[in-house]
């Protein structure tokens, strides 16, 4: 075990990664400088320039490329600097990594793994502060990881690594180095499509992932505080996820409210509803609340506040369940 | 590797005839010196929490003083994180710039009649709305060009080679004005792209590309205003590559300490653009101290009241984020409105 934050577990996942002679690491600035988060701090040294490679700026070209070589036998990750510079790639994603295994009927698959830092809250320049997770949640073929914490951060890059599908990994930038958590050293994964139970309750269910299970903890923390019984469940995957636990939970305590930092049209947080409803609606005592971001651009750094959900929210919307 | 074209040497002296009178050097100079002011402003600015990231274009204003300065008010600036300088001579005021750095969205509200889209953050997207910019002009025949500054780093995206492919095939009056300042990021040129020079990209495209010294305003000046009078005659694009150097961080989150770019900066230091004016001004008996002193008062005094005008205005407001993003807003917008003022979406 060693302490580290999430920046510090991913980049021991890919060093643990990279002892496989297939797998490579491909981005921007990702090798000399170790990535803009230093997530990849230290492999071009350690793994040389063939397999930490520094590409030219070009977003789609490194998702087209990481896909042809997957198809031919490696296992690369691709980072992408920010979200908000994957959209030059969505169409390699959506038209070709999402596909190939479906058009080939499996003759040829991409094992690769997308990694791009995502989420707002440090006051960003424009297009730095993205959460558009419903997007790839709504491409069919790849699957989508969000961890919330160090132990999650490099279980679930690992998984991600070893799966036989396309997986993008979402790092939360706000929690990049602000959560520590005990890691374990060595390989270890955190199964894809599971959910983590942070903590039982009876009288209502937070559902969070990503940088958002912050405010969601908070939150649990304030209302347990005021005799509030919480669970508090972190997704952390959202291709596949985890119906089951989510499900449950809330058969037991018939309340709920779903948290996402994303816009709240046809977000994840829509999804998860539509599921509860259908398997838990007899169960419950109150309508579900969805405590989201707006349909807006999200704002620069003054007013950027006005858009991220806030323990308040939360904590406000456990109380409608409960007064309902 | 091919000369660039030069006209001011770095002694100050004329290699070639200059393309403008004392007195509009003196007018850049100025300029120059006043975006230099804003640019160690602005860094001060954001040591102090006062900006959000903010990239430097110390070393680049001849490039962006220089290319602007044949444009006339009609025609078009779209350009980039980098290039305040340059938006800021083609009208963009002071104040937009600096709010826009606070992180504040009227950054971006031009004023009517100031032709310069807001900055691009994202690299390369801005070059093909040039193109539109440019296209719509020529439909419409007024005679109006477009200007488009972007790094060496941009010419790798595929949107660079859209925009090239797009303004030869229809002839368009756009100026692609590449700002190679040796680095992307942590990306030295030479592992941007294999071409020997970004100029000879143009050539693949059917566009003339030109080579030129980017810490001299006169060439600068010079192989922009040949560009844009070809634009405007119908003659078509033009890719000038301008060789410069970032003389600090990519942005003030970065540490170029990490990737060898600090080696040369002392070298060109040296090839400073605008030290180089200054010692022609002087043997032209058009500097001394006094004059220097005046003009950097002056440039002080509009930077500081412009940043004055940027912190005064309140942050917009919880309501106010969701009043620009369509004509009318939405009923969902008015629902979301309700929803973050702690009201219920539905009476
Ligand atoms: C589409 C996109 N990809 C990546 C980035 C992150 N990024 C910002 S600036 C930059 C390097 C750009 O280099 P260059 O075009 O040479 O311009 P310079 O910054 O040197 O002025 C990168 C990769 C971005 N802003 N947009």
């Amino acid at each position: 075990m060693t302490e580290r934050t999430v920046a510090q577990a991913l980049n021991a996942a890919l060093d643990e990664a990279l002892e496989a002679p297939d797998v490579v690491l491909l981005g921007e600035d990702v090798g000399v400088t170790g990535g803009v988060f230093r997530v990849s701090d230290g492999l071009f040294k350690k793994y040389g320039p063939d397999r930490v490679i520094d590409t030219p700026v070009a977003e789609s070209g490194i998702i087209g490329a990481a896909f042809g070589m997957a198809i031919a036998g490696l296992r690369p990750i691709a980072e992408i600097q920010f979200m908000g510079f994957s959209y030059p790639a969505v169409d390699q994603i959506i038209n070709h990594v999402g596909r190939i295994r479906n058009r080939s009927r499996h003759r040829f698959t991409a094992p690769m793994v997308i990694r791009i830092p995502y989420g707002g809250g440090i006051g960003a320049a424009e297009h730095h502060s993205e959460s558009a997770e419903a997007m790839f949640v709504h491409t069919p073929g790849v699957k989508v990881v969000v961890p919330s914490n160090p132990y999650d951060a490099k279980g679930l890059l690992l998984a991600a690594i070893d799966d036989p599908d396309p997986v993008v990994v979402l790092e939360p930038i706000r929690v990049y180095r602000s959560i520590k958590g005990d890691v374990p050293d060595g390989h270890y994964t955190v199964p894809i499509g599971l959910a983590a139970m942070e903590h039982e309750g009876r009288d209502v269910t937070i559902i969070a992932y990503g940088a958002m299970m912050k405010e969601a903890r908070a939150a649990a923390v304030q209302l347990e505080d005021d005799g509030v019984s919480v669970e508090l469940i972190d997704l952390r995957s959202l291709v596949p996820f985890d119906t089951e636990m989510m499900v449950d939970s809330v058969r037991k305590t018939g309340r709920a409210v779903v948290v996402q930092e994303a816009h709240r049209s046809a977000g994840m947080a829509s999804e998860i509803v539509a599921v509860l409803q259908e398997h838990a609606l007899y169960h419950l005592n109150a309508p579900i609340e969805r405590i989201t971001g707006w349909d807006v651009v999200i704002p620069l750094r003054r007013a950027e506040k006005h858009y991220l959900p806030t323990v308040d929210q939360i904590v406000a919307a456990a109380r409608r369940t409960l007064e309902a | 590797m091919p000369e660039p074209r030069t006209i001011l040497n770095e002694n100050g002296e004329l290699l070639a005839d200059s393309p403008l009178d004392l007195e509009t050097i003196q007018n850049l100079y100025e300029s120059m010196v006043i975006a230099r002011t804003y640019d160690h402003k602005a860094s001060a600015m954001q040591r102090q929490g006062r900006l959000a990231t903010y990239a430097q274009f110390e070393g680049q204003e001849a490039c962006q003083i220089g290319s602007v300065a044949p444009l006339e008010p009609r025609d078009w600036v779209a350009a980039t994180y980098r290039d305040a300088a340059a938006m800021w001579a083609h009208g963009y005021p002071w104040v937009n710039l600096v709010l826009g750095r606070t992180g504040d969205e009227r950054g971006g509200q031009a004023p009517e009649g100031v032709n310069v889209l807001p900055p691009s953050i994202t690299v390369g997207g801005h070059m093909i709305h040039a193109v539109g910019l440019a296209w719509a002009e020529q439909l419409k025949g007024t005679g109006a060009v477009a200007l488009t500054l972007f790094g060496d780093g941009a010419t790798s995206e595929g949107d660079f080679h859209e925009a090239m492919n797009f303004a030869g095939v229809y002839t368009l009056p756009v100026v692609f004005f590449c700002q190679n300042n040796g680095w992307a990021i942590s990306m030295p040129r030479d592992r941007q792209t294999a071409a020997e020079t970004i100029a000879s990209k143009g050539a693949g495209y059917g566009v003339p590309g030109v080579l030129v010294d980017g810490n001299d305003l006169l060439a600068v000046f010079a192989a922009t205003a040949e560009a844009v009078d070809r634009a405007r005659n119908g003659g078509g694009a033009t890719l000038i590559e301008a060789l410069t150097y970032r003389m600090g961080p990519h942005t003030t989150t970065d540490d170029p300490g990490r990737y060898g770019h600090t080696a040369a900066v002392g070298m060109w230091a040296e090839r400073d653009p605008l030290e180089r004016v200054r010692r022609y001004l002087e043997r032209n008996g058009r500097w001394d101290a006094d004059w220097e002193a005046g003009i950097e008062d002056h440039a002080h005094e509009i930077v500081e009241a412009a940043v004055a005008e940027a912190e005064a205005l309140p942050p917009l407001s919880s309501d106010e984020i969701f009043e620009a993003m369509f004509a009318e807003p939405t009923t969902q917008l008015r629902e979301q409105q309700r929803l973050a003022r702690g009201e219920r979406a539905h009476d």
